[in-house]
């Protein structure tokens, strides 16, 4: 049997006595080095973080969520580029903190919010929505956020405010696509910018999102912040906001602009009205093989119908 | 060119050819296929089909331009390749897109440009692959298949439209199509009309001279340039 001797200890294995008093803040310290971003490198994107959440009840479908990996591979974000697979491939550009959301226009108490506060703002809550894409695919994501109300309300919007404008961050060097191609072609007018009408931003269905299937927003799904509206096709959600204005006309929106006899302002999710292209009367859930029925509103009928009564939605598509 | 030479080459054409689609079965075999496999594959074959269109398109300028003469053995290959992915394109949208659902399919094809000018190419197509084989051109007489195979231009403007039409604006890829297809329909353009001016030179030196030259030599000639 081997028996150790005692005493092996050398003066270099002994914690220096000001090191030992201050070790707590050396412990704060090695941390801080771990955590830290290293020289030269991109701040680590806080995505895939857990993100604590209670499901709202209210909120909820009967079909199965889309897997994690499909909905963080398959995104449309042209930012990254046009490419389906480009967001989840260069996501690692983008820096989502510091973050901050200007919320301004026709309200009596504008301001700059940090993307923490935000976070503190108001209890989070996950919610199931589907969300259904122009192109005619969709899928079922458990959001993260709360309503946009909430924000919108703590700037008080003034009674001129009719519209809702949000900005997508504008940074060709944290967002590929935004750079000149060939020729200098532009796919987009950079930045990106999307709007709502006062009250469809309003509406309690309009989340405020930070985070999907319990993480924090991976960045190729829109990290840090992003709205969700998923009675309308996906296009209408803004991404990586650093804007959101309040304004008494009609915001001008990045696909309405580039296309406007396709992509309406509203653009709502409508079966009976094709994109001038192709139908919209079905849609591939993906995961699934068959083409499924697309639903008026996108199955949110009941919620938000009364919001267009009186409109024809065939001429306001 | 040697004959063990143009062997080799064909090979290489067919080990190119086959490639894409060996990675798409590697690919389907590693489940790798994206979140939306139909549409992925859909995508694949259509990109390889009007790669292969244009490759083929593009064999008559390598010889205008640079005086090549192997490119033109590789026409045909490159040609009944790119009806091949066509093919498959096609039977991805009917089977698996559509599921044989016959009235959404025809609603697509009489409603949706993007759809009737793929179509169209795909049926222009057939007639060129069905007298594809040197009985046939004998058959025809170099003259009537050579006027037939003209047909490929307009399927090269079809295949080319059916993306500019289907993909979103802010997408470049199809304009780079687009710009490759205009650049080699210009090549043509450009000889043909170089060719017409000598020829009127010529005739007027010696409109004799010409049309015995030409019944002896020419006729040969444009016979083996086919659709140039």
């Amino acid at each position: 049997m081997l028996i150790k001797r005692g005493g092996g200890l050398k003066d270099n294995d002994v914690t220096p006595y000001d090191v030992y008093l201050n070790r707590r803040a050396f412990i704060l310290g090695a941390a801080a080095a771990v955590l830290a971003p290293r020289p030269g490198e991109a701040a680590p994107p806080p995505a895939g973080q857990a993100l604590q959440a209670t499901p709202n009840p209210a909120y909820k479908l009967d079909d199965p969520p889309t897997p994690l990996k499909d909905v963080t591979s398959y995104n449309n974000f042209y930012e990254f580029g046009v490419n389906k697979e480009d967001p989840a491939r260069l996501a690692g550009t983008l820096k989502t903190r510091p973050w901050t959301v200007n919320v301004e226009g026709l309200c009596a108490k504008p301001k700059v919010f940090d993307i923490d506060e935000i976070l503190r703002m108001a209890p989070l809550e996950e919610r199931i929505y589907s969300l259904r894409c122009v192109e005619a695919w969709s899928m079922v994501i458990p959001w993260i956020g709360f309503p946009l109300a909430t924000l919108l309300k703590r700037v008080e919007p003034t009674s001129q405010a009719r519209y809702v404008e949000f900005t997508t961050l504008l940074d060709p060097e944290q967002f590929p696509g935004q750079k000149k191609g060939l020729f200098n072609f532009a796919s987009l007018d950079w930045p990106y910018t999307e709007g709502l009408r006062l009250d469809e931003a309003l509406h309690p269905l309009t989340l405020l999102t930070v985070g999907l299937y319990g993480q924090v927003l991976p960045n190729q799904n829109g990290a840090p912040i992003r709205v969700v509206v998923p009675w309308k096709y996906g296009f209408k959600s803004a991404k990586s906001i650093v804007r959101i204005r309040l304004v008494d006309k009609e915001p001008k929106t990045a696909w309405n602009t580039t296309a406007p006899q396709e992509y309406g302002f509203y653009s709502n999710v409508n079966p009976t009205v094709d994109h001038p292209r192709w139908s919209q009367a079905t849609e591939r859930r993906i995961g699934e093989f068959r083409r499924r029925k697309t639903l008026m509103f996108n199955g949110y009928q009941e919620q938000v119908a009364s919001l267009y009564t009186g409109m024809d939605l065939r001429k306001l598509y | 060119m040697s004959r063990r030479s143009r062997v080799l080459l064909k090979v290489a054409v067919w080990a190119i050819c086959l490639t894409p689609l060996a990675i798409l079965l590697y690919r389907a075999a590693t489940h790798d296929l994206s979140a939306n496999p139909i549409s992925f594959v859909t995508n694949w074959l259509g990109d390889w089909t009007l790669r292969l269109l244009l490759a083929s398109l593009a064999m008559t300028p390598l010889r205008i331009v640079f005086g090549l003469s192997w490119p033109i053995a590789l026409r045909r290959l490159l040609g009944l390749f790119a009806f091949t992915y066509a093919l498959l394109h096609f039977n991805v949208w009917l089977v698996l897109d559509h599921f044989f659902d016959w009235h959404e399919m025809g609603t697509d094809i009489a409603k949706r440009p993007y759809v009737t000018v793929g179509m169209t190419a795909l049926l222009l197509m057939m007639p060129l692959a069905a007298t594809s084989t040197a009985a046939a051109i004998r058959r025809l007489g170099g003259k009537n298949w050579q006027r037939l195979h003209r047909l490929a231009y307009a399927i090269g403007i079809c295949g080319v439209l059916h993306y500019l039409w289907l993909a979103k604006k802010a997408n470049p890829a199809p304009y780079y199509y687009a710009a490759i297809l205009v650049l080699l329909l210009a090549i043509r353009v450009w000889d043909w009309g170089r060719r017409r001016v000598s020829g009127l030179r010529t005739r007027t030196v010696s409109s004799m001279a010409r049309a015995t030259v030409g019944s002896l030599s020419g006729q040969g000639r444009r016979q083996e340039e086919g659709r140039s």
